[in-house]
This record gives C-alpha cells, structure tokens and sequence, in this order.
C-alpha cells in the first residue's frame, strides 16, 4: 500500500501546486471530508474553506474558495475557483473585506445582496483562519 | 517634379512611422507571450473539466439540468461576440464581426429574436450600428481580465437561459491556432446536449462515490462548464489578437523600409538632376562670356 498520494490543485488561472502528500482535509459542499492514500474514487463539490494537507508531518493549509475535488488513482485533484496557499493571502485585504461584509450586513439590504455578502464574510473569514492555522503549523 | 526638401521630408516621416510600428510589434509580441502562458496555465483545468463532465453527463439526461433541456422551438438566439478593444491587428477583428453578424442575420431570417453580448470595443461599435438588440457590451475589458469576467458574463447567460429568454447561446471568438494563423469560430455552448464532449471515454463512472449527488454535482457543474468555456473564449480571442497585430506590425515595418528605399532612390536622382541642371546653368553662362 502506497503510504503517500498525490494532490494537485488547479484553478483557471494557474496550477496552484502538485505535492506528495500524506494526507489531505478538503471543505466538501456537505461537510468536511478527509481524504488517506488509497481512497476510493471520489468526486465532491468543495464550499468555501480551507483546504488541508500533511507533508513530512506537518499541516500544510490551502484557502479554497468553490469548485470540485476528484480522487482516482491516489491522485486528488482539486479543481477550484479560487485558491490561495496560506502564504500567499493578502490578509490586510481579508480584513478589510471582513469590515465591509459586516458594515454591510448591518444596513440589512435585499435578499439577494444579502446571499452575496454573507459569501463575502465568509471568504473573508476563511481567509484569516487559514493563515493563522498556517502559522501554528509553522508553515506559513 | 518634387523638390529635395519634400522628399527629405517624406523620408524622415516614414522612418518615424517605422519606429512606432516596431515598437508596436514589440509590445505585441511580449503581450502574446503573456497570453500564451495563460492559456497554458488554464489548459489543465479545462482538460480535467471535460473529464470530469464526460463521466458524469454519461448517465444523466435531459430532466436532470435545466441547462441540458434542448428546446423543441428556439425563439431567441443569444450570441456572444469577443473582440480586441484596439485596432491595427489587421482584419483580425473584421473576421470574427462578420461571422458573428451572419451568423446573427442567419437566425433573423429564419424568424427568432437576435439578442447580442459584446466584449470588446470593436464588436461593441460594429454591432451598435446595426439594429440587433446588444444586451450586455462590455468595452475595455480585453486589456485584463480574469476568470471573474468570464463568470460574470456567464452568469448572464445562464440566468437568460433558464429564464427562458433565451433558447440558443453561441460564442464567437478567434481561435488561436498558431502565431500565423487566427480563425474565427462560432461555438454553440447552450443547449448542452451540443457540446457535450462525447460519450464518457472511460465509462470508469460507476466506481465513482458522488457526494453530494449526481445530480447536485452536475448542478454545480454545468454552470461552471459555461463560465470555463466563456473563459476560454476570451483568452483565445486575447492571444489572436497579440498575435494579428504583431503579424500586421511586422508587414507594416516591412512597408516603411520599402518607402524608405524607393524615397531614397527619388531623393538620389531628384539631387543629381538638380546638379546637372545647375552645372548645365554654369557652362550656358560661360559659353555665353566667352561669345
């Protein structure tokens, strides 16, 4: 049994990165779902969230924002909208779209403004959380 | 006949025109490289998007999606066109106008209602002068862009599809084929059933484990299917367009050094007529003392 797989995120813009690795954690659209070499094939939908993964022991964390995930042949391919490493998030702009998210939420506006700003928060959040798990893990 | 000054002057200008238009090429040919790569760094997710939907799409059909339902009677076409927002890229964008417009006056012919979206400058100018309803023109978007453009105006489309107001979607846009050659294409990216890419290759779907559901993956799916071949679109039409105009540029400099040779020849014996007139002048006067 092969102890290691191998993980590859895309999205339109790039290839985000492609790593052996020991473990990965994905945001499914229903939930968290984690994902150990020699899994079986499997598609999802990811949410917004942070994606995780294990190198050499330590917790690597990727922020996600929409997309799919397949596994097939101890390969996980994440295809995704959005994808940052938590290295490189911009976390001044996080907060800032935090504050205005929540500035916006407030003045309680339409429903579907409302929809769009709580997704707003939520990236946002995501975002923030994902790098400050990253430096915890001592990887970011 | 000119006179030296004139054609002193015309060389000057043609020598300057020609330092623009390689400027001009240059330019062209570094935002090509740019182009490219991005086209190369979204190819694997398109290729993985195909997959990915060929397995899927093999065992669903019409009811599952709104966007797979093909229409018995199509009223409204919706045509997209992308273009360059500048010109001089020689008749890079004229083709792709005038595929999209027969296109569309193909379909008024045959009775449905046309409805535009326009990316581009030019296509926006062109269209604005004809009397097809434009729903969306987006200028100035060409120079940069990224996947949220597409999605945005994919979004429309996908609204105006399941709203019903419109029944067919086709995209034109330049295909990139190679640094010499840009064809315009008109690609039917809705109804669905259309474009699927084939019969799932595989047929490996049946191991798979969904989550959530195929149909909620499709769900998510196909929507995205249409932003990434919107996406597409516009990175091929931006890629063509760097690439026309450097082919154009480069004729252009091929020109100006031609006028530049032939001026210089005119230059040369408009200079050696004028010397002979005048030494022509001095042996008359001295003829003439001598009498």
């Amino acid at each position: 049994m092969a102890n290691t797989l191998k993980l590859e995120i895309v999205t339109p813009d790039r290839k985000v990165l492609s790593e052996n690795v020991e473990y990965v954690g994905a945001p499914g659209i229903l939930g968290e779902f984690g994902i150990l070499p020699s899994h079986v094939p499997f598609l999802s939908a990811l949410g917004i969230g942070n994606l995780h993964y294990k190198q050499e022991g330590k917790a690597y964390y990727v922020f996600i924002s929409g997309g799919f995930a397949e596994v097939s042949n101890n390969k996980v391919t994440i295809l995704a909208e959005v994808a940052e490493k938590a290295t490189e998030i911009d976390i001044e702009r996080a907060k800032k779209a935090r504050e205005r998210a929540e500035a916006r939420a407030s003045q309680a506006k339409e429903k579907i403004d409302a929809a769009r700003n709580q997704a707003a928060l939520r990236r946002a959040i995501a975002r923030m959380s994902c790098q400050t798990s990253g430096k915890s893990a001592g990887t970011c | 006949m000119a006179s030296l000054r004139d054609v002193q002057n015309q060389i000057v200008g043609v020598k300057k025109t020609k330092q623009i238009t390689k400027a001009m090429n240059m330019v062209a040919s570094a935002k090509l490289r740019n182009a490219q790569n991005r086209i190369e760094r979204f190819r694997p997710y398109a290729d993985k998007f195909y997959e990915m939907l060929g397995d899927l799409a093999a065992g669903a059909d019409e009811s599952v999606h709104p966007l797979l339902e093909v229409r018995d009677e199509v009223k409204t076409v919706g045509i997209m066109v992308t273009t360059s927002d500048r010109g001089l890229c020689g008749a890079f964008n004229v083709n792709i106008i005038t595929k999209a417009m027969k296109l569309a006056q193909e379909k008024a012919k045959e009775g449905k209602a046309v409805k535009m979206y326009c990316i581009g400058k030019k296509a926006r100018d062109a269209f604005r002068k004809t009397d097809f309803e434009i729903v969306r023109a987006q200028a100035d978007a060409m120079g940069s862009f990224d996947f949220t453009l597409a999605a945005s105006v994919g979004n429309e489309l996908i609204a105006g599809y399941i709203a019903g107001e419109l029944d067919e979607v086709h995209v034109v846009f330049g295909e990139f084929v190679s640094i010499a050659k840009q064809i315009p294409v008109d690609l039917t990216i809705l109804p669905m059933a259309a474009t699927e890419p084939g019969e799932a290759a595989s047929g490996g779907s049946g191991d798979y484990l969904y989550e959530p559901s195929v149909e909620g993956l499709l769900a998510e799916l196909l929507p995205r299917f249409i932003k990434v071949q919107v996406y597409r679109g516009l990175l091929d039409t931006s890629a063509s367009e760097h690439a026309a105009r450097m082919a154009a540029m480069d004729n252009a400099t091929r020109a100006c050094d031609d006028m530049t040779k032939s001026l210089t020849l005119l230059y040369n014996k408009t200079r050696q007529a004028a010397i002979t007139a005048d030494l022509m002048d001095i042996v008359g006067g001295a003829e003439a003392l001598k009498g």
